[in-house]
């Protein structure tokens, strides 16, 4: 325990004069190598869940296909179906909900300046799994009827537990105050969850069997309903959201100085507050609508890709969120099969049984006052 | 009784003659309340202990009479004194009773439980559901449903016990390692953490076999209807064990509210008085979640209730919470008898329904830093 703590101090030392206050505008030399890293390896992990797994193929072959459904030639019996229309839609999906969830846990725990405080933990995915089952059970709804009603939820729920833990800013300068502003939103995210998810149960029950077990799979979060359909929508969506993170990660750098330093640089703080939390909404929103509420990747990218960057760094963190649930759902469509009888898992059930314990790890080597 | 004098502290004058240190620290026990309703004095919480248990008696009376066939008061009490099997009414009458007196038992049971754990970890929002107790007791029976077929209640209280045990225990240990202890941001997260790691594993189980999930589904909502007799006395033995540790640690938590150094100098040998609630505590987790299903909330509510009439002195918190968790599962099942009918909304949800709000009043209350 003791070496445990000395470790977490030096760290912590290390962190805030090499790291916190000399927010650099251009990047760490560090950051960059381990942010090329980062990039290497989504790219291994997507190349070996395209190429790899039950049904393995070639890299010429893959380009083969690749280049015969794009030009309209003639297709490989087979493997042009497994890959064109399952594997590379379902890593493609995988991808983009990583990076997207990523991002918002990021863009959270970044300006609430807690690593607990990403959207999976504070409960919005909740509101999304809440509504998603309302529409399957109560209105029969399918595809993107579903995926709607999620990212309503999502959004208002969020909106719930902002409106309740709202009264002094969000995250206010640091300090005592700022603190306590994110523990509230993160009780308050606490018991609607439980609420929600007692909503959920009972709608299991009123259903038939067939609908509750495919209900499970959609509320744990899964990739194998991927289609291009859904691809295109959340490609769309993320071409309007991405940019917006970009211009705001400048002004969330200078907001880690103190809200009193941030305005005295000319930043309209409560503005650029608001635009980080409707933007990191809208990232988890449109990637629970599109996947499910894939547990716990929002959370965990954000303190992983800081250990390894050393750095609060957005760009790490969406690409850890990518390595997670690529990572996870390789384990969940290849290797879970073999153990379990062929059922393919739902990502979300390895991500939520890694989180889990990281999550009590973090709570037990946590030295902040009151996080 | 010792207990009325300790309890005016408002005039010293009149206690007895030799205060006992421990009178001293029951008294000393009462400081935080300052601000919050003066306790009303001994002899008047007599009365309203009374007064509570005839509102149990009467609303017992209810949940027997009120439902999809509503019976007269006066049909009740001829069935319970003299049962006609020809009657249709009478027979409705004793249908009714076994999901009534595991209303009582289950209430009470999870009353005590609530008020105990938040004198044990002297936090105010230990719940079972919170601490991740009730997810436990969930993945311990479904393990057993799946891995050994097992289907009586007999066989599903044993896994009950051991997994309510294994997740508080884990939850209790994560939240108090680290500097500050068992601060209720930290429980409550270690729980929310601990919850969703254990569904995520419940659910590969669940998603691999339908079976599971049917005969899991409905045990889940938390609920106290269709119960027969069979099910409900194999329980009740721990049950009693249970509340007759727990109702005799008054004394114990009225002095652990001091701050465990403080219980160490009036004479308590800290940690065997905690095992021992704890004991108490899982017996009666363990058990009511065996019989009703996950309940959240009533363990949380109402000793927050109580603490209005009573003061914080736990001798009478927890007589109090016995009476009157049974008041608000019964009330919460006869709501859920009416509102849809002709189908019915399990206890379990409408609890939650109702405690959330309460959860999230106690988060907003606490505003933020010691909660």
């Amino acid at each position: 325990m003791t070496t445990v703590k000395t470790e977490r101090d030096a760290e912590m030392a290390l962190r805030g004069s090499g790291g916190r206050q000399h927010w650099g505008f251009l990047p760490h030399r560090r950051t960059v190598n381990r942010t090329a890293i980062l990039s290497a390896a989504v790219v291994l992990l997507f190349a070996a869940s395209i190429l790899l797994g039950s049904y393995t193929i070639t890299i010429p072959d893959f380009f083969k296909i690749l280049v015969s459904h794009l030009t309209d030639g003639p297709k490989i019996p087979g493997a042009s179906f497994i890959v064109m229309e399952n594997k590379l839609p379902r890593a493609v999906i995988g991808t983009m909900i990583g990076a997207a969830f990523g991002l918002a846990g990021g863009l959270f725990q970044t300006m609430l300046r807690n690593p607990l405080a990403s959207p999976d933990v504070i409960g919005i995915s909740y509101g999304a799994s809440a509504a998603a089952v309302t529409a399957i059970v109560v209105f029969g709804a399918t595809g993107a009827a579903i995926s709607g009603a999620a990212f309503a939820g999502a959004l208002g729920v969020a909106a719930l537990i902002y409106a309740i833990s709202r009264s002094g800013s969000l995250g206010s300068g640091g300090g005592r105050g700022g603190n306590a502003a994110g523990n509230r939103l993160i009780l308050a995210g606490v018991g609607i969850a439980a609420a929600l998810h007692a909503v959920v149960s009972f709608l299991m029950t009123r259903t038939d069997i067939r609908t509750a077990a495919d209900t499970l799979v959609w509320l744990n979060g899964s990739l194998n309903s991927a289609t291009w359909d859904r691809a295109g929508v959340l490609a769309l969506t993320l071409v309007v959201l991405l940019p917006a993170v970009a211009v705001l990660a400048g002004p969330l750098r200078i907001l880690e100085l103190g809200d009193d330093a941030a305005a005295a640089l000319g930043i309209r703080v409560g503005m650029t507050r608001l635009a980080v939390v409707l933007t990191a909404v809208a990232l988890a929103a449109v990637a629970t609508a599109a996947a499910g509420p894939v547990a716990f990747v929002a959370f965990l990218a954000g303190p992983i890709a800081r250990r390894f960057t050393r750095k609060a760094s957005l760009p790490a963190s969406a690409l850890v969120g990518v390595l997670i649930v690529l990572a996870a759902d390789y384990f969940a469509a290849n290797i879970a099969p073999l153990l379990l009888d062929g059922t393919v898992l739902p990502v979300g059930v390895v991500t939520g049984a890694l989180g889990a314990p990281f999550l009590l790890w973090l709570l037990v080597t946590s030295n902040r006052k009151d996080a | 009784m010792t207990t009325t004098t300790a309890a005016n502290s408002t005039r010293p004058g009149s206690a007895s003659a030799e205060p006992t240190l421990r009178e001293e620290a029951a008294n000393a026990a009462k400081l935080p309340a300052k601000g919050h309703q003066l306790p009303v004095r001994g002899g008047s919480r007599t009365a309203w202990l009374l007064a509570a248990v005839v509102v149990l008696i009467l609303i017992s009376a209810a949940s027997l009479a009120i439902g999809a066939r509503d019976v007269s008061l006066q049909t009740v009490w001829q069935a319970l004194t003299g049962f006609d099997p020809a009657n249709g009414d009478h027979a409705v009458v004793h249908a009714r009773l076994p999901r009534t007196v595991l209303g009582l038992v289950v209430g009470a049971a999870l009353g005590l439980a609530g008020a105990a754990m938040q004198g044990v970890a002297r936090n105010p929002l230990a719940d079972p559901g919170i601490m991740g107790v009730n997810a436990g007791a969930a993945l311990a029976v479904v393990t057993g449903i799946y891995l050994f077929g097992i289907s009586s209640l007999t066989g599903y209280i044993w896994f009950a016990f051991f997994g309510a045990a294994t997740a508080a225990t884990v939850v209790y240990l994560v939240a108090s390692l680290g500097r500050d202890g068992a601060t209720p941001v930290k429980l409550a997260l270690a729980g929310a953490a601990l919850s969703a790691g254990l569904f995520s594993l419940m659910n590969v189980i669940l998603v691999s076999s339908q079976d599971t999930l049917d005969r899991f589904r409905f045990w889940q909502v938390g609920g106290i209807a269709g119960r027969e007799w069979s099910v409900v006395l194999p329980g009740l033995p721990f049950l009693v064990i249970g509340a007759v540790i727990v109702l005799g640690t008054g004394r114990i938590l009225n002095s652990l509210a001091l701050g465990d150094d403080t219980a160490r100098g009036l004479g308590q040998n800290v940690s065997l008085v905690r095992a021992i609630t704890a004991v108490g505590i899982v017996l009666l987790c363990g058990s009511a979640t065996a019989l009703a299903g996950p309940i959240g909330f009533v363990g949380l509510v109402i000793p927050h209730a109580v603490r209005f009439l009573t003061g914080p002195d736990y001798r009478w918190i927890l007589p109090f919470s016995l009476v009157l968790a049974p008041v608000l599962l019964l009330a919460a099942d006869i709501i859920g008898r009416v509102v849809l009918l002709p189908g019915e909304v399990p206890a379990g949800i409408m609890t939650a329904l109702v405690g959330a709000p309460v959860f999230v009043w106690l988060v907003r209350r606490g505003k933020g830093a010691g909660l």
